[in-house]
């Protein structure tokens, strides 16, 4: 495994998308170090930012405060990421495998236009997550994402696939122009009004997905003892073939 | 050799290479779990009959599903992959696609070979299903009245031997059934193997061919027949004394699991009113897969000499 430390706060954003497995992994512990970067228009060594013990690895770990890098585990196909802390904007954007894990909060465009893989952020995250990039046509094609505290707006914009689940829900326009894919919130959400409900049921394919996310410390509710989900299919306005799918107790608490 | 009174006769089991895969059914209950089975192996004894044979190998709990359901695993068996693809693409849609509460899992995760099942069958989801990938696998959800049908797309295929047997030769019907009774009870605990037949025992052991009708592929074994016994032109394998033979049929995904059913098989049917242990073979010339009685019946680790040539 090789670990970096962030050495110091900084209020210019890095950019640092050599922070994936694909890259370290084959590298010595020198040749990360001369990894680039860019801080505002200037390129540097990765060194400059981070101390780095260890060489190449598929798993890699962040420590520190990251919420100004972006770019992290972007285009990563393997391995896994682990950040202790807060992690900056673009989080996993165009992953097609391996995970990324983060103890704290995320920032926008969270696995956006990702394709593959896992990405597990314990805190609150931004706008955007799983989102198409303003341009792009589809968003996520598949991959999960979780987050454990609230989402800003547009979660799954233009998504056409993969699962997100949100539990601790989320702002406005969840889904937006989702043509295919699962947004699971286990909190009640604001629901644009192009999304119709279908019915209210416990999923048996989310019963794989909670044997995968138990596994790594998320838990999903799948009995039917403790209450279902509503399925809402849209968004009407593509018309996509999408699904937000809300937990619901039986008592009606959240 | 003779265990405990019962003559154990030196011969083998003739059995055949086939192809298998292991479907896991789950449901919200166990009860409905096993209808799916049930409803999915029935007519499944030969594979010249049925085109394959097929059986419940286990129950299975929720740690040991994919969905965390009670559940239990099928094994099938068929001459080739196409034709057990087929098979599987046929009894899934049929027998548990349509069974309440249930989904359809792949049980041999590790085998190299795999055919499309789920993929297949997404086609009654006429364009409303949809699809999940999780893990390198894809699991497709069809829509059906009750809620969601559930199945992975694709199954593992392994190489396997069919055909292994047992003939417990009795005194009587009721000393033969008892025998065979606690000798498929011996053997259903063990993984890896399924009795195909009803109960797991077959009265009707068959020949190759027949003698009198030529397009009969397999006929009546008229020389364990005690009927027949002392029939002009018949000639008879039965000692004097034997007056009922019940056959076991066992299939398994390899030659330990066989050896273990069968052990544990002799061992069970050894008991009063039971004259004698043989099998059936064809001389050793059809199946490449032989299992000696005497080797089984041995406390394991312990295995005969090959007679002198």
């Amino acid at each position: 495994m090789v670990k970096l430390t962030l050495k110091e706060q900084f209020t210019v954003p890095l950019e640092a998308e050599v922070l994936s497995p694909d890259l370290i992994a084959p590298l010595k512990n020198a040749e990360i170090k001369a990894l680039p970067v860019y801080h505002g228009k200037r390129q540097r060594r990765l060194e400059d930012y981070f101390t780095i013990e260890g060489d190449g690895s598929d798993e890699i770990e962040i420590d520190g405060d990251l919420a100004k890098v972006k770019w992290i585990g972007r285009h990563m196909t393997r391995g896994r990421i682990l950040v202790n802390g807060n992690a900056g904007m673009h989080l996993g954007a165009y992953m097609k495998g391996g995970t990324i894990e983060v103890s704290g909060n995320g920032s926008d465009w969270i696995g956006a236009e990702m394709s593959g893989g896992f990405i597990r952020v314990r805190g609150n995250a931004g706008g955007q997550a799983g989102a198409a990039y303003r341009g792009s046509l589809p968003g996520m094609t598949d991959g999960t994402i979780v987050i454990g505290g609230l989402v800003r707006d547009f979660a799954g914009l233009q998504m056409k696939g993969g699962t997100i689940v949100l539990i601790g829900g989320a702002e406005l326009r969840t889904g937006a122009w989702m043509t295919r894919g699962t947004i699971v919130s286990l909190r009640p959400i604001p629901l644009l009004p192009t999304f119709a409900y279908a019915s209210t049921y416990n999923p048996v394919f989310l019963r794989l997905y909670a044997r995968r996310l138990a596994a790594l410390g998320v838990t999903i509710p799948v009995e039917e003892q403790g209450g279902a989900y509503e399925r809402y299919t849209g968004d009407a306005s593509i018309p996509g073939k999408g699904e937000l799918l809300v937990w619901k107790t039986w008592n009606g608490a959240a | 050799m003779e265990r405990r009174g019962v003559r154990i006769v030196d011969t083998f089991a003739e059995a055949f290479d086939m192809r298998a895969a292991r479907v896991v059914i789950t449901a919200s209950s166990p009860a409905w779990a096993r209808t799916a089975g049930q409803s999915m192996t029935g007519f499944a004894t030969s594979v010249i009959g049925c085109k394959v044979e097929a059986g419940i190998e286990a129950d299975l709990s929720p740690a040991d599903t994919p969905d965390g359901r009670a559940g239990l695993s099928v094994l099938l068996f068929g001459f080739d992959a196409a034709g057990l693809t087929a098979r599987l693409v046929d009894r899934v849609g049929q027998a548990v696609l349509t069974c309440p509460t249930t989904a359809c899992f792949d049980g041999l995760p590790d085998a190299a070979e795999r055919v499309v099942v789920g993929g297949l069958l997404r086609h009654f989801g006429d364009r409303y299903q949809s699809s999940k990938f999780l893990d390198g696998q894809r699991y497709w959800r069809i829509p059906v009245m009750e809620g969601e049908f559930v199945v992975q797309e694709t199954f593992g295929v392994q190489k396997a031997i069919g055909g292994g047997n047992m003939l417990i030769l009795a005194k009587d019907q009721a000393s033969a059934l008892a025998a065979a009774e606690a000798a498929v009870e011996a053997m259903r605990k063990i993984r890896g193997v399924i009795l195909p037949f009803p109960g797991g025992i077959v009265r009707a052991g068959s020949k190759v061919g027949a003698k009198r009708y030529k397009n009969m592929t397999a006929s009546t074994n008229e020389a364990y027949c005690p009927t027949l016994r002392g029939r002009p032109g018949v000639h008879t394998e039965l000692p004097d004394g034997v007056n009922s033979v019940l056959e076991i049929v066992v299939d398994g995904l390899d030659r330990a699991a066989i050896e273990s059913a069968m052990r544990a098989g002799i061992e069970a049917a050894c008991m009063p009113g039971v004259i004698e242990i043989t099998a059936g073979n064809y001389g050793g010339k059809l199946g490449k897969h032989h299992f000696r009685l005497h080797d089984l019946a041995l406390p394991v680790g312990r295995v005969l000499p090959d007679p002198p040539s």
